[in-house]
């Protein structure tokens, strides 16, 4: 073997990027070195903030050139693409390495055809003309199997969905035959089994063309499912790197140890039958306590919520949408019901519909005895006490300009619920009940982490005493340590107030761990509703069998149980005018668990 | 196709609406004048004789709500009224003034179109440099002259010391049409340098916004050169606010031309408006406001129209 | 107290371009504040025999053609500009705030006010002006209301596209859900969040004020007094255009400068306020 053939695809050593700020040069990333071979995958695995995707743009040499610095080398096949020409690098971008990025929805330029823009990218490296481009544009979207091609060749991006679009950007990035490709958290934007097609299509891709494929994720359920081997980094410096098989069964570094522990996993919630607390993990050593079980004490009692046949549309100059259709469940003190399910299935609708956000089209909603559906002013402000709501975005739930001590009182004071002074008291125990503490009164939202402000958030949201909280998406947008963090407090308060919560959430494997029952819903409607373990042990419905066969699991010597859903393009939710909705039965498989029995899912 | 004819359909009457309320607004303002408006048009010298004649010939008997109905309904026969001092139509008046400023106003705008577009996008992808500095510092300058101001020292420049051009007047029907329209160029120079101020900050702004943009980044990784960058991926996205803006800056371009054509002495409507608020004609500012506005409307259908072709995404 | 107003307004000091504009507009307006004690003759005083005098020594800024001096004349011309200007501003804030939160946060009230809008913003701004003063008489009040009908919808536009993207706030919906009274949540809520753009666009509606005042007074449609304004001294000193270019000079540049200030102050403050611009990567 001579030595091209040893060489490396990419190999980085010691690369060191620094951003220029007010004071003066910041490196973000530090001394990272790593090498990919040829049909090889290595992934680059961190939280927020670690660097990974400035490795990905330092590589490609993306990064604003007055505003960063790099350092080190970065060999391409033994050419250091630090010391060519950006003529040169222009060659390299789109021709020798390709690169898809994490937003599917803007990464496409809306002005023009997806056809163009596939074309351009052989215009630029095959000296091709328009023509062929156009031609060999076509066989590529074949490729990434969008179907019916032909006719969407000259379509624009806003018609398609994201993981058509993302297809398309993985067309764009393999139109050259690329040597390696570039994927910056690909499907992190995605829904769950949209994810698991898209990482097979790349996979195959990659036997295929023998490609390198730098993989960029905070996944650990993706890393385990696609890494050959793995780079774990941390505030721009690499923690450990190796054989993901060996990183996942013997981390040596606490960071590493303690960021597997508290990955949410499928199916790790034994003979338990309520939800489990999260273990906690100590930062420095690495050590995980093992996650307790919540015991629930109250007995089960009258609803706190109940929903019955609520449907909500709107209506569009050229149809109606169904966004959610004759829904159903009850919801009882101390009880966490799971809406699960993919983007666009009405089950943020539903949740909003529960705090009158949205009012319903039809159907009722009970909280206590009375029916909110239809109530307004004095009445709907007073009922609003006893539900309350946390948001997804960490970062627009708190008014930027009100010291969040002042946010906490504010609905106790405008519901004349007790004086300033008693109020003030109220505040600094609810702080100190979400784990912040009491002095942090008098501070603005921006002196707070994502994290820490969805503390106040659930603060702000127990400072009217509700029965229900809604919370919509609330620990999603939260790194791995912190999302197990803030769901343990959500367990903990619940078992202190005997709270009921409404968890609205796409991560199948946090619903397992904190909920009592499940409801998934798919188009609108609940297909599937039952205790966690009938639902997650024992799916009746295609779809929730879709749903959860889809979920990635970190563990690398389970891969490919992951299985990608033959599922068909998104069907279009908008529908005639004068549709009517078909009636739906159901069938109850055990105590509380019912199905849907039309089976409309395979049905495009 | 279809979705370019329901945008068209949707905006006309979006648009008729507008002209509605146009038209009404302007009855309103005419009909604010505190006191009687015909004694106010024929000053303190008026016979009460005069005053009830006129107040006759302009329809002030009878209630609000027929002057009104009387009004609309003119308007819909074009007729705009008559002016008192004319001895003319307002819309032969109009008309009679239409041409300077016609080719002023287009002459300023394509001026201030050709400095703003080239300079703005220059200045948007060399953020931070000199040149970037000195635009943006130049166009702040020029965005505080009062244009009037920079007409009067254009006078004193290049016609009374060059030369070069008419200090003022626009010539007869007699005079030949290039020879009127050289007594438009210092005054277009005078409206579109002003103007290119704002189009060339806008565009900066659009620009520096659509680079940002995650599809910008997606263009480079592909391999395409800077050229291919801003001018394709970036300008194209860049172009609905800067459409906006030129659409917009036409309305300030005919505010300019008003005063602007008290300075070089052109004999257009802004010309004609001046005057008849210094004689109190109030048909005419009341038809030159109708004509000016329902313009002004017109081309922002044009530029709504605009959108819709250059933005594949925007609907209804 | 005071530390925590200079933390505050640090980034504004830090911004050249806001510390330029200041120091321009407070000369400004404490020139037109103690214009009696500082100008060296009465604005008004005649001296025929020194008519259409150069500057000099004397005459900083030399003598228009009644032998009146210009420097005394265009601070207090800054007076009206400034007065007027104001007027302008806190008219159409008003008016603009009201009509812009009401079409932004009531569904029900933002085609009707959106269309009004529409309708107010296609009439250009000193046309608009001239009519409204032709149609009240011109006094300093007329001008001002004139003005700052003109430039409300300006205002009103921009609040209401700021309270509809406030509106889809998760704070914004925090704030309903928890029951709050629809006054405060007005109030404390959208309108303390909006006090950003609102004092970006004022500034900006400012230097419009000024130079329309300018352009009303120069067509002799403007603040009739007996008080010189910028306009009125820049409308008579062009028949000496000629002989006395100092005439049209000076007036100019103290427009030319005070307007500049305000555009100073405004793009430095929307620099710092509008999370647009500093999303830079």
């Amino acid at each position: 073997m001579n030595d091209v053939q040893n060489q490396p695809i990419l190999a980085v050593e010691n690369l060191t990027t620094s951003f220029h700020t007010r004071d003066g040069w910041k490196p973000v990333i530090r001394d990272i070195s790593f090498h990919i071979d040829a049909g090889e995958t290595l992934a680059i695995v961190g939280e927020s903030g670690s660097g990974k995707s400035v490795t990905a743009l330092s590589t490609m040499r993306l990064l604003p050139r007055d505003k960063s610095r790099i350092e080190g080398r970065i060999l391409l096949e033994g050419r250091d693409l630090l010391k060519i020409s950006e003529a040169e690098m222009r060659a390299v971008r789109g021709g020798d390495i390709g690169m898809i990025f994490q937003e599917p929805m803007t990464s496409l330029n809306p002005v023009f055809t997806i056809g163009n823009q596939l074309a351009e990218a052989l215009v630029l490296h095959r000296s091709m003309s328009w023509r062929e481009a156009e031609a060999e544009a076509l066989r590529l979207m074949e490729r990434v199997r969008i179907p019916a091609a032909k006719d969407r060749l000259h379509e624009y991006p806003h018609k398609f969905s994201g993981g058509m679009r993302q297809r398309v950007m993985i067309a764009m990035a393999l139109a050259c035959r690329p040597k390696l490709l570039i994927a910056d958290e690909p499907t992190t934007a995605l829904d769950v089994t949209i994810q698991a097609e898209i990482l097979l299509l790349i996979r195959e891709l990659q036997k295929e063309e023998n490609m390198a494929v730098l993989f960029i994720t905070h996944d650990m359920g993706v890393v385990a499912e696609v890494a050959d081997r793995t780079l774990v980094v941390f505030r721009g410096d690499m923690v450990e790197s190796g054989e993901t098989g060996r990183i996942f069964a013997n981390p040596t570094q606490p960071y590493t140890k303690a960021l597997l522990a508290s990955i949410p996993r499928l199916g790790s919630m034994g003979d338990a039958r309520g939800p489990r607390r999260f273990p906690e993990v100590d930062l420095t050593t690495g050590i995980a306590s093992e996650g307790l079980e919540m015991v629930r004490t109250s007995p089960e009692t009258k609803p706190v919520v109940s929903v019955s046949n609520l449907s909500i549309r709107f209506d569009l100059p050229h149809g109606r949408i169904h966004a959610v259709e004759n829904v159903s469940f009850q919801l009882h003190p101390g009880e966490t019901l799971a809406l699960v399910g993919e983007s666009g299935c009405g089950k943020s609708t539903t949740g909003r519909a529960i705090m009158r956000l949205q009012k319903p089209t039809k159907g009722n909603i009970f909280i206590g005895d009375k029916d909110i559906a239809d109530i307004s002013g004095q009445e709907l402000r007073r009922l609003r006490r006893s539900a309350q709501m946390i948001f997804q975005d960490p970062f627009a739930s708190l008014n930027p300009r009100i010291k969040i001590g002042d946010a906490i009182k504010e609905p106790m004071l405008s519901h004349r619920l007790m004086s300033r002074s008693e109020a003030k008291d109220r505040v600094a125990t609810l702080l100190s009940q979400v784990g912040l503490s009491p002095d942090m009164a008098e501070r603005f939202p921006h002196e707070f982490s994502g994290g820490q402000r969805q503390r106040i958030s659930i603060a702000r949201a127990l400072a009217l005493s509700p029965q229900v909280i809604v919370a919509d998406e609330a620990v999603s947008a939260l790194d791995v340590s912190v999302k197990a963090q803030v769901s343990n407090l959500l367990l903990d308060l619940q078992a202190e107030h005997d709270l009921a919560y409404l968890f609205i959430s796409h991560d199948m494997s946090v619903v397992e761990r904190i909920s009592h029952r499940v409801a998934v819903m798919y188009f609108g409607e609940i297909v599937e509703i039952g205790p966690r373990a009938a639902i997650f042990d024992n799916p009746q419905h295609p779809y929730t069998q879709r749903l959860i066969a889809a979920v990635p699991i970190p563990d690398p010597s389970r891969r490919a149980i992951m299985q990608p859903a033959d599922s068909p393009e998104i069907r279009s939710p908008v529908r005639p005018m004068d549709y009517v909705h078909p009636t739906r039965q159901y069938r109850e498989v055990s105590p509380g668990h019912m199905v849907q029995l039309d089976d409309h899912v395979g049905a495009a | 196709m279809n979705r370019v004819v329901r945008a068209f359909a949707k905006r006309l009457f979006g648009m008729l609406i507008v002209l509605l309320i146009v038209a009404t607004l302007v009855f309103i303002i005419v009909r604010v004048t505190p006191g009687d408006p015909a004694a106010v048009m024929l000053g303190s010298d008026a016979t009460p004789a005069d005053i009830a004649q006129l107040r006759e010939r302009l329809g002030l008997d009878a209630p609000l709500i027929v002057q009104y109905g009387h009004f609309m309904l003119g308007l819909l026969k074009g007729d705009l009224g008559h002016s008192i001092f004319l001895n003319q139509s307002v819309g032969q008046a109009l008309l009679a003034r239409a041409e300077p400023t016609f080719f002023l106003t287009l002459f300023s705008i394509l001026i201030a179109s050709a400095i703003a577009l080239p300079v703005g996008i220059l200045s948007a992808v060399k953020r931070g440099t000199i040149f970037d500095q000195i635009v943006v510092t130049l166009t702040m300058v020029a965005a505080s002259v009062p244009s009037f101001w920079l007409g009067l020292i254009l006078i004193q420049v290049f016609a009374v010391q060059l030369g070069w051009f008419p200090a003022s007047g626009y010539g007869g029907p007699a005079t030949p049409f290039l020879d009127r329209l050289g007594h438009l160029v210092l005054p277009a120079v005078a409206l579109g340098v002003v103007n290119s101020a704002l189009i060339t900050r806008f565009t900066r702004a659009a620009m520096l916004d659509v680079l940002g943009d995650d599809y910008v980044r997606t263009a480079r990784a592909k391999g395409a050169n800077e050229r291919r960058v801003v001018l394709k991926h970036a300008f194209r996205n860049a172009l609905v606010p800067i459409i906006t803006v030129i659409g917009l800056s036409i309305a300030m371009l005919v505010a300019g031309a008003v005063v602007t054509e008290t300075v070089f002495g052109l004999p257009g409507v802004g010309n004609l408006v001046v005057s008849a608020v210094l004689r109190r004609d109030y048909p005419v500012i009341q038809g030159t406001l109708l004509v000016v506005a329902a313009i002004y409307v017109l081309i922002n259908f044009i530029v709504d129209m605009l959108y819709v072709v250059a933005d594949p995404r925007v609907r209804l | 107290m005071i530390s925590r107003f200079l933390v505050t307004i640090r980034p504004l000091l830090r911004n050249r371009a806001v510390v330029i504009g200041m120091i321009i507009l407070t000369t400004v307006v404490l020139a037109a504040i103690l214009a009696p004690l500082i100008t060296p003759y009465a604005p008004n005083k005649l001296s025929i025999v020194n008519k259409l005098l150069p500057p000099s020594a004397g005459h900083w800024f030399g003598t228009d053609e009644f032998g009146r001096d210009i420097l005394s004349r265009a601070i207090y011309a800054g007076r009206i500009s400034l007065l007027v200007s104001l007027g302008v501003v806190i008219l159409s804030t008003i008016l603009g705030v009201i009509l812009g939160v009401a079409a932004g946060f009531f569904p029900r009230l933002d085609t009707p006010i959106s269309r009004l809008l529409d309708a107010m913003m296609s009439f250009p701004d000193i046309l608009l002006a001239i009519a409204l003063v032709a149609a009240l008489g011109p006094s300093l009040v007329t001008v001002i209301i004139a003005l700052g009908i003109t430039y409300a919808p300006r205002l009103a536009r921009i609040v209401r596209g700021s309270t509809l993207v406030l509106r889809e706030m998760p704070y914004i919906e925090a704030a309903v859900t928890l029951g709050l009274p629809t006054r405060q949540l007005l109030l404390r809520h959208v309108l303390l969040n909006l006090a950003s753009p609102i004092l970006v666009q004022a500034t900006f509606v400012f230097a419009s004020a000024m130079l329309a005042e300018a352009s009303l007074s120069f067509l002799g449609v403007g603040v009739s007094t007996d008080m010189p304004t910028w306009g009125t001294m820049l409308a008579s000193g062009r028949e000496y255009m000629n002989n006395a270019p100092w005439l049209m000079l000076f007036p100019g540049l103290a427009i030319v400068f005070s307007v500049l200030s305000l555009q100073l102050l405004g793009d430095g403050l929307r620099d710092l306020v509008d999370p647009r611009l500093t999303k830079e990567r």
